[in-house]
């Protein structure tokens, strides 16, 4: 399956209904895609009132759900999709779902930053880790909706090995601010914050290898969620 | 700690499961087999080299745009094409093992074992009871006390006995279309076929008919093997557990339903079931 095939239906407004619901997930994409963007910049610069604004406009990002799925139900019913449209619909129903859950991590990092605001008791090596981390895990979406847009199972497959990475930088995170949490007991309450928001971030990452996941569905036909990635790649390598 | 895998808090996850073992042909029993099998209409050539084998007491689909060869294939398989003139057959097809084609085949028998239903519903200018003891008062059989039982046995496989079971010296043209195909299902089965041939069975009827009829084919499956060509993609994947699909007069892709309606192998295959042009 790849770009050209979503549309060439007979029924014009299938396709029409079809490219409408992919540019929806690809604008909910974007905005989850700028909710991390800023929720990370508000905590690693203590801007209170920028984490506060992705905090309180998570309410998009979740309309945006509602509406997507209610599309799906409809084009269900009224299609009846069968094999490409079918594993496109379906890979969209649970595209959205991990969408919403990011955009849920960048608001509650969006109001950890508020609540932190400018307090900078934790020294700048872990906030540019944090800065690092958070970066890492935004391309990771960003790339893995890039992946989803032009149907390629390869891109989503150079996502999805990074997940590793995003998981071996959080636990280093984790051991720095351990160690900062006991050189200076008073900064606990803050650095608990960040572990947090540090938390979130790798979930954020989780997710989008999720994403991935679908992706492979979509084109290939094969259902790799609950895989290591070398069985991922396997699949993809044997069905292509 | 649980050791059995499958149970959890009591409840055994493997019962749960809705669907059985994956199908597959090579696991099958075959009984209807098509070797190189090509017809002509005169000059014109209708089928090219077809090859495949009909699982036993499994539904079967033929799919594909008009004019495919899905109806002519089907007519093969009780040698209906032999009442057409200036058709030419080559290749092979077996029946339990036996050519169907050859010289001394019982030509009625075999129509017997492979019963056919149309399109168009076509009960005899008969009584409802008639029409079903027709072929068995033909086999001979004319004892009251036999046909009585065989006429309610087939009218219950055909879940229409409780419609008709005080109507059975009425005239069948008397029923509405989707009993009169129920009908002509059990004249049909009457007979004890081992095939049933069903054209486009639904296409005529009205939705409530055509579920019913759809029900009645997944009862019989377990009796009966069963072919069914259809234009309705929705009841193909619904009623059959392998599907064909045929373009031109070729057999193109060839698997079990599940897999051909979620992920085909062939692209031809694929714009035709998602209705997309080539």
């Amino acid at each position: 399956m790849d770009k050209r095939d979503i549309t060439h239906h007979i029924s014009q407004q299938f396709n029409e209904e079809l490219e409408g619901v992919r540019n929806m997930v690809l604008a909910m994409g974007g905005l989850v895609e700028k909710a991390i963007g800023d929720a990370i910049e508000a905590l690693v610069t203590g801007n209170s009132e920028l984490g506060d604004t992705v905090a309180t406009s998570d309410y998009k990002i979740n309309s945006l759900e509602v509406e997507i799925d209610e599309e799906c139900a409809q084009i269900i019913a009224r299609r009846q999709p069968a094999a490409s449209d079918l594993r496109l619909i379906v890979a969209i129903i649970k595209t959205i779902t991990d969408l919403e859950r990011m955009g849920d991590e960048a608001e509650k990092i969006g109001r950890i930053a508020a609540n932190l605001g400018e307090e900078n008791t934790v020294n700048s090596s872990s906030y540019s880790a944090i800065r690092h981390l958070g970066e890492h895990a935004r391309a990771m979406l960003h790339d893995a909706l890039d992946a989803y847009a032009r149907f390629d199972v390869d891109a989503a497959l150079k996502v999805a090995r990074q997940d590793a990475g995003i998981d071996q930088e959080y636990e280093g995170l984790i051991r720095q601010l351990i160690t900062v949490m006991m050189e200076d007991p008073r900064c606990i309450r803050h650095v608990i914050d960040i572990m947090w928001a540090a938390r979130a971030i790798e979930r954020i990452g989780d997710h989008a290898r999720n994403i991935c996941e679908y992706v492979v569905f979509m084109v290939l036909g094969k259902d790799v969620r609950h895989t290591t990635f070398e069985q991922m790649e396997a699949e993809v390598k044997s069905a292509t | 700690m649980n050791d059995n895998q499958t149970m959890t808090h009591g409840v055994d996850i493997g019962s749960l499961k809705q669907r059985g073992p994956e199908l597959s042909l090579d696991r099958e029993d075959i009984c209807l087999e098509v070797k190189g099998l090509n017809l002509y209409y005169g000059e014109k050539q209708a089928l090219y080299d077809i090859h495949m084998q009909i699982p036993r007491k499994r539904v079967t689909a033929y799919i594909g745009p008009s004019g495919c060869g899905k109806s002519t294939l089907l007519r093969c398989f009780n040698r209906m094409n032999d009442l057409v003139d200036g058709v030419n057959i080559d290749g092979s097809i077996l029946l339990d093992g036996e050519e169907i084609n050859s010289r001394t085949v019982n030509v009625p028998d075999l129509r017997r074992r492979v019963g056919m239903v149309f399109q168009k519903p076509n009960p005899f200018p008969k009584s409802v009871y008639e029409n079903v003891a027709y072929g068995l008062r033909l086999q001979g059989i004319n004892n009251r006390g036999t046909l009585d039982d065989v006429v309610e046995w087939a009218l219950k496989g055909a879940a229409l006995w409780d419609e008709v079971k005080d109507r059975l010296n009425d005239s069948a043209f008397g029923l509405s279309g989707g009993q009169q195909q129920r009908l002509v299902i059990a004249r049909a089965i009457a007979v004890q076929p081992e095939v049933l041939l069903l054209d486009e069975p639904a296409s005529a009827l009205d939705p409530i008919s055509t579920l019913k009829i759809e029900e009645l084919i997944y009862e019989l499956k377990s009796t009966y093997t069963i072919v069914i060509v259809t234009h309705n993609m929705q009841q193909a994947a619904r009623v059959s557990d392998y599907t064909a699909f045929m373009y031109l007069g070729k057999l193109i892709e060839y698997d079990a339903t599940d897999r051909l309606f979620t992920n085909p192998k062939n692209r031809q295959t694929e714009d035709y079931i998602t209705g997309r042009y080539g």
